[in-house]
């Protein structure tokens, strides 16, 4: 039952091998996973660890050398090609010469919706992510923290289950990365969507996730999944209790597991 | 215009050129003297300094000529004179601009044609790509005067061999400027337009040609300077009859000095002007394109 | 079908092959000496044979090869069958040219999409894709020219250009010592030096570089060539007043490119300077010299090219009766024309020798910027 309708990615055995003038690099190997429908999933650990490559797969923008993958049910070209995830990359890549609503019509121009339904979906979009009145404004015109806004609505804006975010809140300061995090997870609770989240930042990670993937480097693995205990509703302050800090514990001896840093 | 815009900007400005203005009197009066004395001489006249200096800036002649005549000369043939006289400076103006713009735009669609292509075709971009780099070290207007005579002996005379230098001119920087801008967008951009499954054309159109316009411009502005170069030079050979390089090649057989100086402004005057305007254009579109305000 | 329409070169050449087959013979009825059969049946064997491989599934190098090889080998046998025929040929032999021509430009494709995993066999592919398309457009001008009989003075044909190079190397020297050696060299060196030592008198006092960089971006896009008659009037017919024309087009490029370059080390490089309480020279060698070092090569770069055309276009206005520009503008007076392009060959391999000396020398003083790393 690897296809239930619950699961939305789905690996098994996957690898993914580049080959370098240094020779291969095992950028993944052996990935066992599996993402159900409403899951807030976390990818965590070291730079070259495959977190960023496994989500790269996910969305077809990286062929995997070995093992299968499903990504609602279906091999991730066929997925993407159905336009069945939403991808929010570490920098906001919102187009210069577009306004922040021309920016959130793009994906909606290049699928072919009409434009009132182009118009209605700017609109609750922005909304979903607090930038109403915004839409007029060009990306320079933003701070940092409202860009990747802006484009996490673009990636929203054609009603995709699946929302795939690669570092998102990286270049970010903490004080916005906290208020962003408390958006995202108001966003995640409103619109049901399955998220895929990669960071490097053990807060950030338990604080958003239902479950959070540990991975190592070398070769690029998955040393633990650990499902989260804490509630739905998380407001800031849940980081200062001790459940809260059991898990980041947890997740911590999860990455010095994996890695020995003294290489 | 903000006060300090201007003091940093506008008056270190003035200053150069009213000193080069002032350099170009004293070197007039170096350069004129000794022909003056000479005059003077065989004249028998005695002059005061105030005298003679005054004298080495009307020449008629003369080896350099004062910047106020040089003026005068330009203000009377391109005010003071019927546009359609041969003497008349925009009458030999226009004929350069004509060719100027026709080989300009014909050379823009030639260099965006090829960029296209040479980004789109692999097989052109590994083939085609160092040849026009490698032709950039080739002196090309030294074929100027080939073509002009060339075409004349299968009688196309004119316009349309003086544009054809400058389409020659102006189509390598947009071609490879286009080159450049069409690859500009990262990576990041092109995954996006991946993970929204869009189609070649909708690449080219949505993210392609929108990144490249800010390199077409800037080699827009280098390629009509290239363009207005190869007019002028493609009127020195076979002593064309109108436009400012035959007036040029004209005057300095005649040794009119004053008008080689007076050609040579309108001629910068013309290419201050067109590159201007084309600047003029790429703020329009880089203001409606959403461009920071510099 | 796929792999027929995959190498829709290689189909279309089939074609053209039928169709010149149809329309035989390769030269008109009265041509004095007609191709053998013998050669006629190679040429078809080749160019189809050919064709035909470029539908298969052979490794793409040694399917390159056979598209090389049996192209330029056809293509050799046509060009040779028409001395003695010239203006001769007919539709079949056009036809066969442009079947070779499209099986090259198969060839061009599949090199193009071998990546070789040793760095001798990538830079030779980047030798050899570009220098098989240079060699087909002598080819195609070849044949156009002496299989159409194109008048030799509107287009001589590229045998004739280098029979004509090959015959004049002592007048061409002469001009080229004249032209480069004197003024071009002289102009060249001069101009930059004193672009340069401007740019860094600009940098010093504020007020000349902020009046003096307005202008000088100007004065780049005005066609400063128009000082050739009056260089001329004030320095001779000699290669002074050539070498003057240069100097002023070199000065603004180096100029303005110096001053940028100048002010493109960052804030952080010059505060750590500042820290160790350097002096202005100090900062100047040790930090703002070498920054500047990519933007000072790219101005000697455009100079090389703007140098050449000053002193060739400076000639137009009067030299002596020798030089580069002289020639050009005296031989196309009487309609020489191979000469003029023999003229404008040599000018070209100046330029690019004059060129490629600069970029090795930018190479070694720039390694460290990022344009110059791996690859």
């Amino acid at each position: 039952m690897n296809n239930a309708p619950s699961s939305v990615v789905s690996a098994k055995k996957l690898g993914l091998t580049f080959e370098t003038s240094d020779g291969p690099v095992h950028a993944l190997s052996n990935v066992d996973l599996t993402v159900n429908k409403g899951d807030f999933v976390s990818f965590i650990g070291p730079s070259g660890c495959g977190k960023t490559t496994f989500l790269r797969v996910i969305a077809d923008l990286e062929k995997a050398t070995a093992g299968e993958i499903t990504v609602n049910g279906m091999t991730p070209e066929e997925a993407r090609k159905s336009r069945s995830y939403g991808y929010v990359f570490q920098a906001p890549a919102l187009y210069p010469w577009r306004t922040i609503e021309k920016n959130i019509a793009l994906p909606l121009e290049i699928m072919g919706y009409s434009a009132a339904d182009r118009k209605a979906r700017i609109e609750r979009t922005l909304d979903l992510v607090n930038l109403a009145g915004f839409g007029k404004k060009y990306p320079w015109q933003l701070s940092g923290g409202m860009q990747q806004r802006a484009s996490i609505a673009r990636a929203l804006a054609f009603d995709a289950d699946l929302l795939l975010m690669d570092e998102p809140f990286g270049a970010l300061d903490e004080i916005v990365r906290d208020h962003l995090n408390e958006q995202l997870l108001k966003l995640w609770a409103r619109t049901q969507k399955t998220i895929c989240f990669v960071t490097h930042s053990i807060p950030e990670a338990v604080y958003l996730s239902t479950r959070i993937v540990v991975m190592s480097p070398r070769p690029g693995r998955v040393t633990d999944v650990i499902e989260s205990t804490l509630p739905k509703e998380r407001p800031l302050e849940i980081r200062e209790t001790p459940e809260f800090l059991e898990i980041a514990h947890r997740v911590r001896e999860g990455l010095r597991a994996g890695h020995s840093y003294e290489e | 215009m903000k006060p300090d815009s201007f003091r940093n900007r506008i008056v270190p400005v003035l200053t150069i050129l009213v000193a080069i203005v002032a350099v170009w009197y004293v070197a007039a009066y170096f350069m004129n003297a000794p022909f003056q004395r000479d005059l003077d001489r065989r004249a028998n006249v005695t002059s005061t300094t105030v005298e003679f200096i005054g004298k080495t800036m009307v020449q008629p002649k003369p080896i350099l000529p004062a910047p106020h005549q040089v003026v005068g000369n330009v203000f009377e043939n391109t005010f003071l004179r019927s546009v359609t006289s041969n003497r008349s400076l925009v009458y030999h103006a226009w004929v350069t601009l004509s060719s100027t713009v026709l080989g300009f735009t014909m050379g823009t669609l030639t260099g965006i044609l090829i960029a296209v292509g040479i980004v789109h075709l692999k097989a052109l971009d590994r083939s085609l790509m160092p040849w026009i780099i490698a032709s950039q070290t080739v002196p090309i207007l030294a074929v100027a005067p080939m073509v002009i005579v060339v075409l004349g002996a299968i009688n196309i005379t004119g316009l349309i061999p003086k544009a054809l230098i400058s389409t020659y001119l102006s189509f390598f920087p947009v071609a490879v400027g286009m080159v450049k801008g069409l690859r500009s967008p990262e990576i990041i951009q092109l995954d996006l337009m991946r993970t929204y499954y869009a189609s070649g054309a909708q690449t080219f159109w949505k993210l392609r040609v929108p990144a490249s316009i800010p390199f077409l411009f800037t080699s827009m502005k280098v390629a009509i300077a290239a363009s207005l170069v190869g007019a002028i030079v493609g009127e020195l050979p076979t002593g064309a009859v109108a436009g400012i390089g035959s007036k040029l090649l004209a005057a300095a057989y005649y040794s009119q000095t004053i008008d080689i100086w007076a050609a040579l402004i309108a001629g910068s005057v013309l290419a201050a002007l067109l590159v201007t305007i084309v600047g003029i254009i790429a703020k329009i579109v880089d203001r409606s394109m959403g461009g920071r305000p510099a | 079908m796929k792999r027929v329409l995959h190498s829709w070169q290689g189909a279309v050449a089939l074609v053209l092959c039928l169709v010149a087959l149809t329309s035989l013979p390769l030269m008109a009825e009265d041509a004095p000496s007609p191709f053998g059969t013998g050669a006629i049946v190679m040429v078809f064997l080749l160019v189809a044979g050919a064709a035909l491989v470029s539908f298969t599934k052979l490794s793409q190098p040694l399917l390159a090869t056979i598209l090389f090889v049996a192209a330029h080998l056809a293509v050799w046998l046509l060009l040779a069958g028409i001395t003695g025929n010239e203006g001769k040929a007919t539709l079949a032999f056009f036809l066969l040219v442009a079947a070779c021509w499209l099986l090259a430009w198969r060839c061009v494709t599949v090199l193009s999409h071998i990546s070789p995993k040793s760095g001798a066999g990538d830079t030779f592919l980047r030798l050899l894709i570009p220098a098989i398309f240079g060699a087909w457009i002598l080819i195609l001008w070849e044949a156009a020219t002496r299989g159409a009989g194109i008048p030799f003075i509107i287009l001589p044909p590229p045998s004739s250009i280098g029979a004509r190079l090959v015959s004049s190397v002592p007048i061409l020297w002469a001009d080229v010592q004249q032209t480069i050696f004197k003024a071009v060299l002289f102009g060249y060196v001069v101009g930059c030096a004193s672009g340069f030592v401007v740019a860094i008198l600009a940098d010093r006092i504020a007020f000349l570089r902020r009046g003096l960089l307005p202008i000088g971006n100007m004065v780049s896009a005005l066609p400063i060539i128009g000082v050739a008659p009056i260089m001329v009037m004030w320095f001779g017919f000699d290669w002074q007043s050539k070498a003057a024309v240069v100097i002023i087009m070199t000065f603004f490029p180096m100029l303005v490119n110096t001053v940028a370059g100048l002010g493109a080390s960052g804030a952080m490089e010059r505060d750590l300077m500042r820290s160790y309480a350097s002096d202005y020279w100090q900062t100047l060698i040790k930090l703002r010299l070498p920054a500047a070092m990519p933007f000072i090569f790219n101005a000697l770069k455009i100079n090389s090219t703007l140098a050449l055309i000053g002193a060739i276009v400076a000639e137009f206005f009067g030299t002596p009766i020798v030089g580069m520009g002289f020639r050009i503008s005296t031989e196309i007076g009487r309609m020489n024309v191979d000469m003029v392009w023999a003229e404008i060959a040599v000018a070209a391999l100046i330029g690019s020798v004059f060129y490629g000396v600069v970029a090795l020398g930018e190479r070694a003083t720039t390694f460290w910027h990022p344009s110059n790393r791996g690859g």
